[in-house]
C-alpha cells in the first residue's frame, strides 16, 4: 500500500481526462435517447455520400448525418420521420440508383423513448449498486468493505463515461441502449475482481489475523497473478468481437472491453487502498 | 470403480447427448476415402414422444431474435385521452387483441405482442419476424378500421350525413373479390344475423338514395341503394389497390381497435444484415475461443488443457441449453455468451493459481483438492454479485420500473446462463477430470 498515492493519481487523471471529455464535447448520443431515425444502406455501386444526402433532401427531408459503416455501406440520420417521408426516401432513391441498393435497417424512436430510457437505466443503476453494496457488505461484515467495492464500481462507470466522451469526439462513438447494458454489466465485472481480493483479505483474517494494511498487501500480491489472467480471457474475447463482430456490435464491445481493464485496475489500486484508508481513518478517530 | 471415474463417465455421457442437440440439424458428409465416395447429409431426428395426453416436440433448433434473422420490432402507444381510467386496462388489453388478429391474418409466423406500462402510457409491442414489407405492416396494424354506415338525411333543406348504428362491430367476415364488371378488386363484406337486420332496414330506408361507407371518419363509398338487401351481404368498392382491398379486409375481419394507437418506435433489421452479425460473430467467437484456449494451455500446461477441455463442455452444454429452454438468441445475446466463455475459465485460473500456492506445503493431489476448496468461497461470492446484475438486466419479473427492452434482455439471459454453467464446468467437471487424469498420471509416475 505504499504506492497508494500513485494509485489515487493515476484514477485522478484517468477520471479528469474523462470529465475534460464530458464538459468539453460531451455524449455523442444516438437516436435510443434523442428521438429520430436512421437508416442503413447498402449500395452495389460506390456513391458519394453527398450525391446522396442531395438526392434525399431533394425531397424536403433533411439529412442529419450521413456516415459510411464498410464498404458500400451508408448510414443516414433523421430527425423523426413519419412513414410517408420514408417512402418519400426510398422512392427517390430507386429513381436515382436503379441499379440496386438494398435497406439493412431502419430504426425510428419517437422523442418519448429518450427520457424513459434515462430514467429506467439510472433506476437500473440505484438498484444494482444498491443490491451490490449489501450483499458485499453482508458476505464480509462490514459496511468498509461494501462502500469501497461500490466507490471502485462508481469509478469504472466514470472512467467509460469519460472514455465514451472521448470516443465520441474523434471517433464518432455513440451512448445508445447498448451502450446502458454495457455500463451495468461493467458494475458486476469490478466488483467480481474486488471480491477475489476481499475474500483473500477475509481469509488470512480468520487464519492469521492482524493489520488490514498488511492483509490487504499480502492479498493484492496472493491474487495479481488471477486478476490479470482472467482479463486476458475476457479482453481476448471482447478484443475479437469489436475488430471482427461487425459494426453493431463494435462499440458495445469497447465500452465492455474499456469497463473491464478499469475493472481490472480498480480492484486492488481502488478498491483496496480507499478500504485501507478508511481503516487507517476510523482507527485514528478510535483513538 | 472409483466415484470421480463414474462422475467422469457421466459428464462424458451428457456432454455426448448435448452435442448433438447443439450441432446443426444437417451436417453433410463429403469426402473421398480410396475408391469409395462418401456423400451422405446426417440429419438429426427431432425428438418426438406421443403418450396419452403428454405430446413432446422438440426440434432442437436455435431461435434467432430479429436482429439476427431479420424483422421488425414495432411499439405503439394507444390513445387513452377519451378513456376513463377504470376502462384503460381493458381497452389497450382489446387493443393487443384486435393487432394480434391482424398480425395473425397478415400471414407472420411467430409473432409476438405483447402490452407494456410504463409512467401513465400504454403501448402495445409488436415484433414480427422475417417480415419484409415493415411498412405496410404497420399500416395494417396502426389504422383504427372503424367502419360505419351513414345515411343522407335531409334537415331543413340541407343534407347532411347522419351516421347509424350499423358499424364493423356487425360484421361477421370481408373478403377481397373482384368486381365483375370493372373487374376492380373491392371487400365483400357479410353481416352476423344482427348486422344483417339492421342493414335490411337500412337499405329499405334508403331505395334510390346513397349509403355512405366511413372508414377512420373518411369517405370510402357512396353505392345507391337499388332495392331492400336481405341475406346480409354487400360489397365495399372503393378506389381500392388490390394491396389496399386485401390490408382493408384483414383489418375488418380483426375487427376495429378500440382507441387509436401511434407508432412510436420502429426497428427493423433486414435479413442480410442479420446473416452478417451471425456470420461475423461466429468467427469473433472463434478466434477469442482460440486465443483463451491457447492462453491457458501457455499458462497452465497440463492444468490448462483440462480447463480447456472444460471450456469447450462449457461451449457444448450452453449451447444445448440454449436450444432446449429455448433461448431467442439476439446480437447482445451472442455477445454475452462470448463474454461467459472469457468468464467461463475464471474459476479454473482462481484454483490453479492457489494451486500453485498450495503445492509447496502440500502432496499434489492433496493441494488440488484444497485449492478447490478454499477457491470456492470467491468464486461463489463473485458470481453471485455477477447474477445480481444479470437479474437486474434480465428483469424476469417485468418490473415497469426496469428495462423490459428485448435486447438488453437477451444479453442477461445469456450471461447469467453462461455465469450458472461455468460454474457447474468450471467446479465440477475440472475438479474430476483432474482426480482421475492427473492423479492416475501421479500414481504411475511413483
Amino acid at each position: 500500500m505504499r504506492y497508494r498515492l500513485v494509485y489515487f493519481a493515476i484514477s485522478f487523471i484517468a477520471i479528469a481526462c474523462g470529465v475534460y471529455g464530458l464538459i468539453a464535447w460531451g455524449l455523442k448520443v444516438g437516436v435510443d435517447f434523442t428521438g429520430g431515425s436512421i437508416i442503413e444502406y447498402r449500395f452495389k455501386n460506390s456513391v458519394s455520400t453527398e450525391d446522396l444526402t442531395k438526392t434525399i433532401e431533394s425531397g424536403n427531408i433533411s439529412v442529419a448525418s450521413v456516415q459510411t459503416t464498410s464498404e458500400g455501406n451508408y448510414l443516414f440520420r433523421f430527425p423523426p420521420i413519419t412513414e410517408a417521408d420514408k417512402t418519400k426516401i426510398t422512392t427517390t432513391l430507386q429513381e436515382k440508383y436503379p441499379d440496386g441498393f438494398e435497406e439493412l435497417r431502419f430504426e425510428n424512436v419517437g422523442p418519448s423513448i429518450g427520457p424513459e430510457l434515462v430514467k429506467k437505466t439510472i433506476t437500473a443503476l440505484l438498484v444494482s449498486t444498491v443490491l451490490i453494496l449489501l450483499w458485499v457488505a453482508y458476505q464480509f461484515k462490514s459496511i468498509k468493505f461494501g462502500a469501497s467495492a461500490v466507490l471502485a464500481m462508481l469509478h469504472d462507470s466514470v472512467v467509460l463515461l469519460g472514455a465514451f466522451a472521448i470516443f465520441g469526439h474523434f471517433f464518432g462513438a455513440e451512448i445508445d441502449f447498448l451502450f446502458v447494458t454495457a455500463m451495468l454489466t461493467i458494475l458486476s465485472f469490478s466488483v467480481h475482481d474486488t471480491i477475489v481480493v476481499y475474500d483473500r483479505i477475509r481469509e488470512s483474517q480468520r487464519k492469521v489475523g492482524g493489520d488490514l494494511t498488511a492483509l490487504a498487501n499480502k492479498a493484492l500480491t496472493e491474487t495479481m497473478v488471477r486478476s490479470l489472467n482472467n482479463s486476458f480471457t475476457i479482453i481476448f474475447m471482447l478484443v475479437a468481437l469489436a475488430l471482427l463482430g461487425g459494426s453493431t456490435i463494435k462499440w458495445f464491445a469497447v465500452a465492455l472491453l474499456v469497463g473491464t481493464i478499469s475493472g481490472t485496475y480498480s480492484s486492488p489500486f481502488v478498491a483496496v487502498p480507499v478500504l485501507v484508508t478508511w481503516d487507517q481513518i476510523e482507527k485514528r478517530f478510535k483513538k | 470403480m472409483r466415484s470421480a471415474t463414474k462422475k467422469v463417465i457421466l459428464i462424458f455421457l451428457l456432454t455426448a447427448v448435448a452435442l448433438v442437440i447443439s450441432l446443426p440439424k444437417t451436417i453433410p458428409l463429403k469426402f473421398k476415402l480410396g475408391n469409395i465416395n462418401v456423400d451422405k447429409v446426417l440429419t438429426r431426428p427431432d425428438l418426438v414422444i406421443k403418450g396419452g395426453k403428454f405430446d413432446i416436440e422438440k426440434k432442437f433448433d436455435l431461435v434467432l431474435g430479429l436482429d439476427l434473422a431479420g424483422g421488425s420490432h414495432l411499439i405503439f402507444e394507444a390513445d387513452l385521452t377519451n378513456i376513463p381510467q377504470e376502462k384503460r386496462v381493458t381497452a389497450v388489453d382489446g387493443v393487443r387483441d384486435v393487432i394480434e388478429k391482424r398480425v395473425n391474418l397478415f400471414g407472420v409466423s411467430e409473432p409476438n405482442v405483447q402490452t407494456s406500462t410504463y409512467g401513465g402510457k400504454e403501448r402495445v409491442i409488436v415484433e414480427l419476424p422475417g417480415v419484409k414489407d415493415t411498412q405496410e405492416a404497420v399500416n395494417i396494424i396502426g389504422k383504427t378500421a372503424q367502419l360505419t354506415f351513414a345515411e343522407i338525411v335531409t334537415e331543413d333543406e340541407i343534407q347532411k350525413l347522419s351516421p347509424t348504428s350499423l358499424t364493423g362491430a356487425d360484421l361477421k367476415s370481408a373478403d377481397v373479390t373482384f368486381d365483375s364488371t370493372s373487374g376492380k378488386p373491392s371487400v365483400s363484406i357479410e353481416f352476423n344475423s344482427e348486422g344483417a337486420t339492421k342493414f335490411e332496414e337500412l337499405t329499405g330506408k334508403n331505395i334510390d338514395k346513397p349509403l355512405v361507407i366511413i372508414l377512420d371518419g373518411q369517405e370510402v363509398s357512396a353505392p345507391v341503394v337499388k332495392e331492400k338487401i336481405t341475406g346480409g351481404k354487400a360489397e365495399i368498392s372503393g378506389n381500392f389497390t388490390l394491396e389496399e382491398a386485401k390490408n382493408l379486409s384483414i383489418q375488418l375481419n380483426a375487427g376495429a381497435l378500440p382507441i387509436p394507437v401511434k407508432l412510436v418506435e420502429q426497428r427493423t433489421v433486414g435479413a442480410t444484415l442479420g446473416a452478417e452479425s451471425v456470420t461475423k460473430s461466429i468467427r469473433a467467437g472463434i478466434v477469442g475461443l482460440a486465443m483463451v484456449l491457447l492462453f491457458m494451455l501457455l499458462s497452465y500446461g497440463k492444468l490448462g488443457l483440462v480447463a480447456d477441455a472444460a471450456l469447450v463442455i462449457f461451449g457444448i452444454l450452453t449451447l444445448a441449453l440454449y436450444k432446449l429452454i429455448p433461448v431467442t438468441l439476439t446480437l447482445p445475446g451472442i455477445a454475452g455468451f462470448l463474454l461467459s466463455v472469457g468468464m467461463a475459465v475464471d474459476s479454473n485460473i482462481l484454483i490453479f493459481e492457489r494451486f500453485k500456492e498450495e503445492r509447496d506445503k502440500h502432496a499434489f493431489a492433496d493441494a488440488l483438492e484444497i485449492s478447490f476448496g478454499r477457491a470456492w468461497d470467491s468464486i461463489r461470492d463473485a458470481n453471485i454479485a455477477t447474477l445480481v446484475t444479470a437479474f437486474i438486466l434480465a428483469n424476469p419479473f417485468d418490473w415497469s420500473f426496469l428495462h423490459t427492452s428485448g435486447p438488453v434482455r437477451g444479453f442477461a439471459i445469456t450471461l447469467a446462463l453462461g455465469i450458472g454453467i461455468s460454474l457447474f464446468t468450471g467446479v465440477v467437471v475440472s475438479r474430476n477430470l483432474l482426480r482421475v487424469f492427473v492423479r492416475q498420471n501421479v500414481a504411475t509416475k511413483k
